[in-house]
Formats: C-alpha cells, sequence, structure tokens
C-alpha cells in the first residue's frame, strides 16, 4: 500500500508552480500589514546609556518603535531567561535592541537608522580560544566517562594527543525567520510563524505578552528550510510581530533580510577539542580522553543539549573501553549558537574521525583497517552505558560498500594515477555513521495527532511535526492511508496549529516520523475499532463510505486524538548515563576526490553510500534526505567558512561571511560527478513505525568520507606515513596549506 | 532634442500572457517586490543579492539564435521599471499544479524540490535552458546561480537531463519565433530610459543620476547597503552601446551587451574570454551584467579586468564631449577609481588581433560556480621555438586595482619556456602586487597562487602538447 511506496513530496505540484506559500507570502496577503526592522547595534558589547526613538517618527511612514518598555510579560526571548528580546547590553556585533514599524519595509529601515542608540563599548571575546583563554563558560559542564582512562594509557602501546578545531555553520535556509501575527476582537493572537518547534514559539509569545497559552495560536504552514535554525530561534521574532500587532491592532510581518539573519540568528557550534588516544599493538583504541568546548555564543539557548550529544557521539562506531570526555561550553559575544542538523553528533564525531585519520599513517595501517578494527560488535555498550543494538548493520553496510564500490580495484587505480601524476593526486576514504535516535531530553519523546473521518468518509489529519521539506507531511500521508486501508488521495492534511495538537515537541533530531506517525497511527486504529462492528454487521463488501456513513448514523465517533510516547527510555544528566536512544541510525560512505596541487582545488568524483534507514516509509523522501544531508555535511566540512572580525579595530566581532556572496554553501558544482546511495536492505526496526527508521540527520556525517579522502590525497602529495593535519572546513586554501606541509 | 523621455502612466508589463500596469514601480521597487506584489509570490527572496536565484523569472529577449529567447534574470536585482514593455513569465505562468509544464513536472515526479522555496528559481533556470534555441544537451551552468539547501542537487540535475525537446505549439517555444517588441522609452520617478546615448548622456550630466545597465551591481548595492541615486538612467538597450565588430586588426564590443550575449555573438573568437565566461558569477548573472559594468564599477576583483588587461584592451569613453579612447592599463586609478569623468560612459571595448596563441585564465575561489575570485590570473602569450616572444599577464584580487604583472612579464619575455626558464619570472610575479589578507582568502595564499600560477600554466601547456 501506500508505506513504502516511493512518492513525490506532497506538495511537490505546488512546490514547482510557485503555488505553495510561505510566511511570508502570507503576509503579502494581509491587508493593512505593518513591515517591522531591527535596530541593530554594531558593536560586539556593550552598554546602552541611553534609546531614543523619537527621530524614527519624524520618518514618514513610520508607525511605531518597539522597545522594552513595550513589552508587557516578559522581556525574554528564550526559554533559559538569558535572552532579553529588547536588551539593554549589546552582547553580539548586530544584536537588535529596538524594532521600528512601518506603513512600508522602506519606512521601517529609514526610521530604524533614525532611532538614537547610545552606547558604551565593553570587553569582547569573540573566538572561541580568547574564551578558553578569559575561561569564560556558560551553563553545564558534564563529563561522560566509562572505565579509568589512566589505566587504558597505561595499556596502550601507542599513544597520540592533539588539537582539533571544529568549525561552525550557517543554516542556510533558503526561507529567512518570518512571523506573521494577527490580533483578533477578543485579544486571541494568532501567529504564523516559520518554526519547527510551534508550542514554544506559542509560550515564548504568550509570556512576552504576559498572556496565557490558551490565547496564542501559533500556525506553521510550512517552511523553507530549518535544519535546526527554525528550533529555538524564531520564537523572538514572533514574539516581535504577535507584539507589535496587540500593540498597533495591525498584523505585523517580520521577515528578516539575508544579512540579517545571517547576523543575528544562531548557527551550528563550532568546537575546539583537545584529545589523548591510546591503541595497543593492534591499533585497538584503549582510552580517550578528550576535553571538548563548544562556542555557545552569547546564550545558552539550545547549547546544553547539543553538547550532550556531541559527548555521546564522540564514540561513532567505535568501542573504547577507558573514556572520559570533559565537556564546557564558551561564552562569546557571537550570536547564540543553536541547533543544527545532527545536534552536536557530528562535532563529537569529528574529533574521533580526526584523531583516526591522522593516527593511522603513524600506526602504519590503512586507516580503513584501523577504523574498521575498532567498530562495535554485539554484547558491548556506549561509553554512556547503551548496549549496541545491531551493530552487525554497520558490518553488512561497511562490506557493501567495499564490494559494491569496488574499493580495492579502484584503490589501485588510484595508486596508478597518482603515480603518473605530480600535480593532481586523487584520494579515496570510507567512514562509518552511527547515531541515536531520540531526544537525549526523555521528556520531548512524545507526539500527538488528530485523524477527523467526515461523513463522506473523507479524511483530514493534523499532526505535532512541521514540515520544513523533509518529506514529514507525506510520510504522514503514507501512514494514515495505510492504517486506514484508503487511497492517499482521500487523506489531506492540515496545517500545523497549536489549538489542533497541544504540548508537541520540536520537530527536530530526526524524530518527527518516529513520533508522529505512531501517533497518527494511534488516531488511526482507534477510529478503525470502533468502525469494526459496523463493518462487521455490514459485510465485507461494504465500502469505506458505507461503513462510515453508517457509523455516523449509529453515533460512533468518527475523530480520534492519537498520542505516543517512545518506551524503554532513560537518562541521567548528571552522570551522563542511561539509554537515551531508541535506536541507532547507521550509514556507510566511501568517497574519491581529486586535488590540485598547485591551488588545493578538488573535486569529488565519486561516492557509494549504503545508509540503514529502517524499512522505509517513503524511499524517494528517504533518498532527497540521505542525499542532501550528506551535501549539506559536505558544506559544512569543505566549504563553508564562518569568519568573524576578531581584531581589535571598529568591526571587532562583526561575521565578515554575512551574506551569500560572502558565506559559500555548496552548489551545482559540489555534487559529486557520481553519486549512488542505497538503502541498506533487511533493516526492519522493531517497535518503530512500520519497521522504519529516523533519516533527518544521520546522513550529515557520511561527508566525513570526503574530508578524509582529501587528507588521503593530501598524503599522496608526500612521502609515505605522514599525518596529515587538515583544517576544517577543508577549503581549496586549507587544503593546498596542508599540501605545502606534506611536501616540506 | 528632448531629453526627457514621455513620462509613462500607461507603462504595462506582459505577465504570464496578460498586461499588468506598472503601479507604484519606482526604485527601490524591485521586479521582484513588484511581481510578488501582484500576488505571484513563487519568485522569492533568498538573498537580495544575485546569488542564490529563488528570485529567478524569465524574460523575453532578442535572441542571438532565435528572434526571442527566453532569458532568466535575477528579479530581485532588477529595478521594477526596467521591466516596462517587456514580457515576464514566472513559474506560476509556466504550469499549473493540473496541468505542470514539462520542467515542472520532471522536478516533482524525481524529487526534485524538499522545502519548495528555491524550487519557482530553479524551474525558470531551468525552463531558460528548455527554450534554448539549438539546445542538444543540458548546460549545467544554466543553473549555477541557483542554491538548494535541501536536495544535494542529483534529482535537479536527473529532472534537468530527463527533458526532452519543447512540444510541437508549446506556446513558449512558438513566442521565441517572433521578435519581442522594442522596449520604449518610460519615466518613473527616480528611474528613466533615454530613447537614445544623446538623451543619456545628457541626464547623466545632471547631479546624482548613475548610469544603470544589468543593475547586478547597483541592485546589490540597494538591497544590502541601502544606496539610493537619486536617478537611474537606463542604458541596457541603447543600440549605441550594443554593437559588436570584428575586423582584421581589432574585435570592438559594446559596453551595453551583457556577457551572455558577448559569448555567443564571439562565437569562440577570443578563447581568453570562453574560458572567463563559465567562471564569472552565474548565467542568471551573466545574463544581465555588462562589459561597461564590469569594468565601470571598478572592482579588484572583477574578472573581467584581469582577461581584458592581458588581451591589451582599450575602451572608447563616450561623454557630452564626444568619445576618447584610453588603454586599459591607464583606466583603474584606484580602490574603485578610473580615469572615467562624470557622466560618462565605457561605451566600447576595443580587443586587438591578432591574438596571443596561448591564453588562459586562472581563477581562485572556494567554489567552481558562481564565487567571487580571491586571486584572477589572467595569461596571454606567444611561444615561438620554446621561447616566449611576447606576453601579458592580468591581475586580480591582488591590489586596489586590476593590475599587470609587469615585472614578471619583463622577466618573461625571451625566457625558455620550461621549469628553469620560467623561474625568474615566477618569483617576480609572486611578488607582484600587494595582497591583503579578507575573508576569501589570507594574504599568504593570495602570494602562493600568485608564484603556483607560471609553473601551474606550464604544466597545462607541456600535458596540452603531449602527444
Amino acid at each position: 500500500m501506500s508505506v513504502g511506496e516511493a512518492r513525490p513530496h506532497e506538495a511537490a505540484a505546488l512546490h514547482v508552480t510557485g503555488r505553495a506559500l510561505y510566511t511570508d507570502d502570507l503576509a503579502l496577503r494581509a491587508p493593512g500589514v505593518l513591515h517591522a526592522h531591527p535596530v541593530q547595534v554594531l558593536r560586539a558589547h556593550a552598554r546602552i546609556t541611553h534609546l531614543d526613538p523619537r527621530p524614527a517618527y519624524r520618518v514618514p511612514g513610520v508607525v511605531r518603535v518597539l522597545t522594552a518598555a513595550d513589552v508587557p510579560g516578559a522581556n525574554d526571548s528564550g526559554t533559559k531567561h538569558d535572552e532579553p528580546l529588547f536588551p539593554d547590553e549589546v552582547m553580539f556585533h548586530g544584536q537588535a535592541v529596538a524594532w521600528v514599524l512601518g506603513e512600508t519595509l522602506e519606512a521601517a529601515r529609514l526610521g530604524a537608522l533614525a532611532v538614537v542608540v547610545d552606547h558604551e563599548p565593553l570587553p569582547s571575546l569573540v573566538t572561541i580560544t580568547e574564551a578558553i583563554a578569559a575561561g569564560s563558560f556558560q551553563g553545564a559542564r558534564p563529563t561522560l566517562e566509562r572505565g579509568d582512562v589512566e589505566a587504558g594509557f597505561a595499556a596502550s602501546t601507542r599513544v597520540f594527543e592533539g588539537v582539533t578545531e571544529i568549525a561552525g555553520q550557517e543554516h542556510f535556509y533558503l526561507e529567512t525567520h518570518a512571523s506573521l501575527a494577527q490580533v483578533d476582537d477578543d485579544g486571541q493572537v494568532f501567529v504564523q510563524s516559520s518554526t519547527q518547534h510551534p508550542t514554544e514559539t506559542q509560550e515564548i509569545v504568550a509570556h512576552v505578552l504576559g498572556l496565557a497559552s490558551h490565547q496564542v495560536t501559533v500556525q506553521c504552514l510550512r517552511m523553507g528550510g530549518g535544519f535546526g535554525g527554525k528550533e529555538m530561534q524564531p520564537h523572538g521574532y514572533a514574539a516581535v510581530a504577535a507584539l507589535g500587532a496587540t500593540l498597533t491592532g495591525r498584523p505585523v510581518r517580520v521577515r528578516l533580510t539575508r544579512q540579517q539573519d545571517m547576523t543575528m540568528s544562531g548557527k551550528r557550534h563550532g568546537f575546539h577539542a583537545r584529545w589523548r588516544v591510546g591503541f595497543d599493538d593492534d591499533g585497538l583504541l584503549q582510552a580517550l580522553d578528550a576535553t571538548l568546548t563548544s562556542d555557545g555564543g552569547w546564550s545558552l539557548d539550545l547549547s546544553e543539549p547539543v553538547l550532550s550529544r556531541a559527548l555521546c557521539h564522540v564514540d561513532n562506531a567505535y568501542w573504547i573501553p577507558h573514556v572520559r570526555v570533559d565537556g564546557r561550553i564558551a561564552r562569546t559575544h557571537t550570536t547564540s549558537q543553536t541547533a543544527f542538523r545532527g545536534f552536536g553528533g557530528p562535532q563529537g564525531m569529528l574529533v574521533i574521525e580526526d584523531a583516526l585519520g591522522r593516527c593511522a599513517p603513524l600506526l602504519g595501517l590503512a586507516p580503513e583497517e584501523l577504523r574498521r578494527r575498532n567498530f562495535y560488535v554485539d554484547g558491548q555498550a556506549t561509553p554512556y552505558g547503551q548496549p549496541v543494538r545491531h551493530p552487525e548493520r554497520l558490518d553488512r553496510a561497511w562490506q557493501q560498500v567495499l564490494d559494491t564500490g569496488e574499493l580495492a580495484v579502484r584503490r589501485k587505480e588510484i595508486e596508478r594515477h597518482n603515480a603518473g601524476n605530480p600535480h593532481r593526486k586523487r584520494g579515496l576514504a570510507i567512514t562509518p555513521v552511527k547515531f541515536g535516535i531520540s531526544f537525549n531530553f526523555t521528556a520531548f519523546n512524545q507526539a500527538g495527532a488528530l485523524v477527523h473521518v467526515y461523513k463522506d468518509g473523507s479524511v483530514l489529519i493534523n499532526h505535532g511535526g512541521t514540515e520544513m521539506g523533509q518529506g514529514l507531511h507525506t510520510k504522514m500521508l503514507q501512514v494514515a492511508a495505510t492504517a486506514l486501508g484508503l487511497p492517499i488521495e482521500r487523506v489531506r492534511l492540515a496545517p500545523t496549529r497549536t489549538d489542533k495538537v497541544p504540548n508537541t515537541s520540536a520537530t527536530a533530531a530526526s524524530s518527527g516520523a518516529d513520533l508522529n506517525g505512531a501517533a497518527v497511527k494511534d488516531a488511526c486504529d482507534q477510529v478503525l475499532a470502533r468502525l469494526a462492528p459496523v463493518r462487521e454487521r455490514l459485510g465485507g463488501d461494504a465500502s469505506w463510505e458505507d461503513v462510515v456513513r453508517a457509523a455516523y448514523f449509529d453515533r460512533i465517533q468518527l475523530w480520534a486524538a492519537g498520542f505516543y510516547r517512545t518506551e524503554g527510555l532513560s537518562w541521567d544528566a548528571t552522570t551522563m548515563t542511561g539509554h537515551p536512544f531508541k535506536y541507532f541510525a547507521y550509514g556507510v560512505a566511501a568517497s574519491e576526490v581529486e586535488v590540485d596541487g598547485f591551488t588545493g582545488a578538488y573535486a569529488v568524483r565519486r561516492v557509494d553510500i549504503v545508509h540503514d534507514v529502517g524499512d522505509s516509509l517513503s524511499p524517494l523522501v528517504d533518498l532527497g534526505q540521505v542525499e542532501g544531508g550528506f551535501l549539506q555535511g559536505l558544506g559544512w566540512l569543505t566549504l563553508e567558512d564562518l569568519r568573524w572580525d576578531s581584531s581589535d579595530g571598529p568591526g571587532r566581532g562583526r561575521l565578515a561571511t554575512q551574506s551569500a556572496s560572502t558565506y559559500k554553501l555548496p552548489s551545482l558544482s559540489e555534487l559529486p560527478a557520481d553519486l549512488r546511495v542505497t538503502l541498506l536492505d533487511r533493516a526492519t526496526e522493531e517497535g518503530v513505525v512500520h519497521g522504519s527508521k529516523a533519516v533527518g540527520e544521520p546522513p550529515l556525517m557520511l561527508a566525513f568520507s570526503v574530508r578524509e579522502a582529501l587528507r588521503d590525497a593530501v598524503a599522496a602529495f608526500g612521502p609515505p606515513g605522514v599525518s596529515v593535519e587538515l583544517a576544517s572546513p577543508a577549503t581549496p586554501e586549507a587544503v593546498w596549506w596542508a599540501i605545502d606541509r606534506v611536501r616540506s | 532634442m528632448s531629453t526627457e523621455p514621455a513620462a509613462g502612466p500607461g507603462a504595462a508589463v506582459t505577465v504570464n500572457g496578460a498586461a499588468r500596469a506598472l503601479v507604484g514601480a519606482q526604485p527601490p521597487v524591485t521586479a521582484l517586490d513588484w511581481l510578488r506584489g501582484l500576488g505571484l509570490t513563487g519568485a522569492k527572496e533568498g538573498c537580495a543579492e544575485g546569488e542564490c536565484g529563488a528570485c529567478a523569472v524569465l524574460v523575453a529577449r532578442p535572441g542571438c539564435d532565435a528572434a526571442t529567447e527566453w532569458t532568466a534574470i535575477n528579479a530581485c536585482l532588477v529595478p521594477a521599471a526596467a521591466l516596462a514593455g517587456q514580457e515576464v513569465v514566472t513559474a506560476e505562468g509556466l504550469g499549473t499544479p493540473d496541468a505542470l509544464h514539462p520542467v515542472q513536472h520532471e522536478m516533482a515526479v524525481r524529487g526534485g524540490s524538499q522545502c519548495g522555496y528555491c524550487t519557482p528559481g530553479f524551474v525558470c533556470s531551468m525552463a531558460a535552458e528548455f527554450y534554448r534555441p539549438g539546445r542538444t544537451s543540458f548546460d549545467h551552468h544554466a543553473l549555477s546561480g541557483n542554491l538548494c539547501r535541501c536536495t544535494g542537487y542529483r534529482p535537479i540535475v536527473e529532472a534537468a537531463e530527463a527533458l526532452g525537446a519543447p512540444a510541437a505549439g508549446d506556446p513558449l517555444a512558438v513566442r521565441t519565433t517572433a521578435a519581442p517588441p522594442p522596449v520604449p522609452p518610460h519615466r518613473v520617478a527616480g528611474w528613466v530610459r533615454p530613447a537614445t546615448l544623446g538623451e543619456a548622456l545628457a541626464l547623466l550630466a545632471g547631479p546624482g543620476a548613475v548610469a544603470v545597465a544589468g543593475s547586478t551591481d547597483l541592485g546589490v548595492e540597494a538591497n544590502l547597503r541601502g544606496s539610493r541615486p537619486s536617478l537611474l538612467v537606463a542604458i541596457d538597450r541603447l543600440e549605441e552601446l550594443r554593437g559588436l565588430s570584428v575586423a582584421d586588426d581589432v574585435v570592438e564590443i559594446g559596453a551595453a551587451l551583457t556577457l551572455s550575449e558577448v559569448e555567443r555573438r564571439l562565437e569562440g573568437r577570443i578563447p581568453l574570454l570562453d574560458a572567463v565566461f563559465p567562471q564569472f558569477a552565474s548565467r542568471l548573472i551573466r545574463n544581465g551584467a555588462t562589459f561597461g559594468g564590469n569594468l565601470g564599477t571598478g572592482s579588484p576583483i572583477g574578472d573581467l579586468p584581469p582577461a581584458l588587461l592581458a588581451l591589451d584592451a582599450e575602451l572608447v569613453l563616450v561623454g557630452g564631449d564626444g568619445e576618447r579612447t584610453v588603454p586599459l592599463t591607464e583606466f583603474f586609478t584606484g580602490y574603485r577609481q578610473s580615469v572615467r569623468r562624470p557622466g560618462e560612459l565605457v561605451a566600447r571595448i576595443r580587443v586587438p588581433l591578432p591574438l596571443a596563441a596561448t591564453t588562459a585564465f586562472h581563477k581562485i575561489a572556494k567554489r567552481p560556480f558562481d564565487d567571487i575570485s580571491s586571486v584572477a590570473v589572467a595569461f596571454a602569450l606567444d611561444v615561438v621555438d620554446g621561447v616566449v616572444r611576447r606576453v601579458a599577464i592580468g591581475l586580480g584580487g591582488v591590489a586596489a586595482t586590476p593590475i599587470r604583472a609587469t615585472a614578471a612579464e619583463q622577466a618573461l619575455v625571451g625566457a625558455a619556456w620550461t621549469p628553469d626558464g620560467i623561474a625568474p619570472a615566477t618569483a617576480a610575479l609572486a611578488d607582484a602586487g600587494t595582497p591583503l589578507d579578507d575573508l576569501r582568502a589570507s594574504a599568504a595564499y593570495r602570494r602562493a597562487m600568485l608564484g603556483q600560477a607560471l609553473p601551474r600554466l606550464l604544466a597545462e601547456t607541456l600535458e596540452g602538447t603531449r602527444p
């Protein structure tokens, strides 16, 4: 039936014809809408001594200036109460301290320029290294520990240490943050927001306005990309729109320009990792001692759970008997870093992958051999104590990539090519992914859904998850159609709204389909159970429509609220132990690159991926997630280069790469010349909806193979056995310097 | 002669086949703002600087190989007023959910959209290529100015490659057989399209007037930096600036020709420029950006100046006092400064013939498609019997202006075209300019790339001649 069928995105026809509406498209359809523009202060750190909005009112078309004095509730846009919506202390370059509402965006922009903000500069910390040196940290400082790490090093015959600096990443969802707020006659606030977390947006809007949650409704029609960037960051913008709407009685639109979005919203955390790793004579990992410091930016946001996930993924796919990892969050005067696809997992995993990539030549082992030898086997547990279930799936995926990718043959071809080409070297690498699925924070692992069956037999479903392009709604339609035994055309899906399904979790942690799918199925099963006696009475020939009509006249409830919570989870954030994940998603990728020795420029020639999505709910959607995640990971690791001005000049703290012309993400030219993705077969995941697995985040980390292939190619420019250090991101310049080092 | 073209209260744009009055379309209102204001919200603002292509729409332009070519442009950069009298097609006009256009169908069924935000722009870029006269295969560069953050591009490429030829009677294909209507003079507050070069020069003599062609640079200044010139004078359709001629001793290129037009009309006559074109921004930008604009902005990181320096080009400038000719080597005087006087325009670019036999353009950037050079090196040289007889090297990104690498050129003339022979010139080239550290590259890398350029060219030419 429908589940397991390769279907296009449910809104594909709307996307391609330009009919699909996004939040700011709705704003253009709201008569009398006011446009909001931020007043950004261009200082990394400063105390505001005086803010005078009066000059703005002299700009024609300016309607209202929003300042802290206007806030009826809490002047706070976060859940940690460390993010004032209208701050009196500027904490990063470009922070908004007030907002101007205008009849046109141009009026609001000119009004914002007219607002006078006097401020007194304060000392600032812009880089993670500055923050570490100054001892500037915030939030929890967890330690993940198993065994006796010193005993592990004592048992090691080879011990290496190093530092790995890991870049952040801008989400660059094509749709920037957007909100549209309206207030009805009764003071009910209706906010349409591009948000992954409508419930939390609702809660923040309510607490800024001093209202109860039932007075605020948040709807998300769809997002033009989220990637984690709209999990916690939309709330403040929604609150500004809602505040403006309540004060003026008119609809208010907030839509950030790309520069505003890049300079104001949080990003993937950059990390600094100091590590020491021990191996025995066979290259088996004995001990890992590491300190991971994330750059949280000016406030906590989601930095604590991001750090937890980083610590919980520092093992990636490898058994390490003795582990001690200290985690801490640096506080810098930059944007407040937040969720981004992988949520700390990629940064944690990069530490061990970088260490293995650097140590392999020193151990005299091929990197793929070193990796393979250290894989988890059945019966072993992660450093936080969760048994690693189905490690044989990783072995199977690994072997499949080796076989279908003909790695042995290609390795020989590459050696031949490299021997005959002094200026262009090829490299090949294979890397694994093991990624834990579920929110680390157990309470978030719940979901609700509403399924309405109308008298004519048509079905409307509503669930707590949001659509950001990942195909969640497509999967939910398939789940409902399959559960009810209906053609998918009989089922429609209504926009995500907090007045339909309350108290939802963020659509995040790759868990959207697992959680909401189970809730949708639960609701469908309830309806079916109520219809069963009617169906029995009418006989097997009765159509769905006949059964539904008869049930209505029998006064049987034709709608149901479904609910799901993931069973068997536990997590102790103090001891960093427990069983936080329902299961692990696995994947393996092999990449081949060619590097130009004159410039460091490179091309990805071929990529082979085998990825475990369980029994796919929707193979075309899952394939898109694997490919898209891979390329986004490739962007993070090789191309995307956030540069902050860390000079002592007047631009200190400014994000220098604050536009699409300076911050380059993968374009069509980064698509590997040959990309082959296969979903792992025989991969049913028991206890998850239709045996499927989450797919949103794990494929991002398949891109480690590209970074390791670059390392392999760089090594070919030097003598054998050299350990190659590669900066992150491995831009052409970074690769060129790496070549320069191995040559000398 | 009047310098005041008729005001155009009745001016209209044909959008998706229907005439729409250009109401409220004075700068800074862009074509994108205006179309979205009509309710055509398929085109999106993703970056407002012509980098992401979410705003792409199709415009009917006079073609090189057909009477009309559907040309994809960045609607976010172009003032709405510039569309007066033209024909525009958006994603909404190509097809409907019940009757998808072939491009839309392939994109939909192959998983070419995920979040869908970039999709209408991709559809328009792909449709322009779909209708390209004489297309035999799909040129990936047609999509070089569109960014997708979700799909990883594979299904988009697959959709493009699955496209056949337009069906018989396809209305947009039929449309290409007749010329587009001439673009009429038009005036609104802050924007004017004069009918003649004389009118344009008279307008530009006024205070605060700025010439605009494709608006690929001015549009960015307006959108990102709030630049609001008091009067924009559109020069992109002035026939006096749109000629292209090839004589025995010189090629003359009209300054208001777009890079795409020059690429098509030169038909490979200047191989060095052919090396530049695919590396110059994106197709969407090349459909708007002109030779005159790329020189007139005086940017040290434009990609045409290094190539034109290596080609020993000269510029014909035109002003109220008539024309004068300036060698390109004497044109740039400082950061975004040139000898061009206020009110003066670049009229033509003259490239002397014969061309050097060996040319190359080395663009150092993070990304092969649509990136700005951290260093650009253009070479034009003749090697006779293993000895360099003449050479010109143009550099971008290593000084406040584009420059010639004179010391390296001098060291190279008469040198053997061998690793040892080029060593002094390599050292001189590595020492050229005054490269800086910035967000694109470190000064050290820029210098290293200068040092690598000649050995790389030598290796490439030797590889090229290897049996």
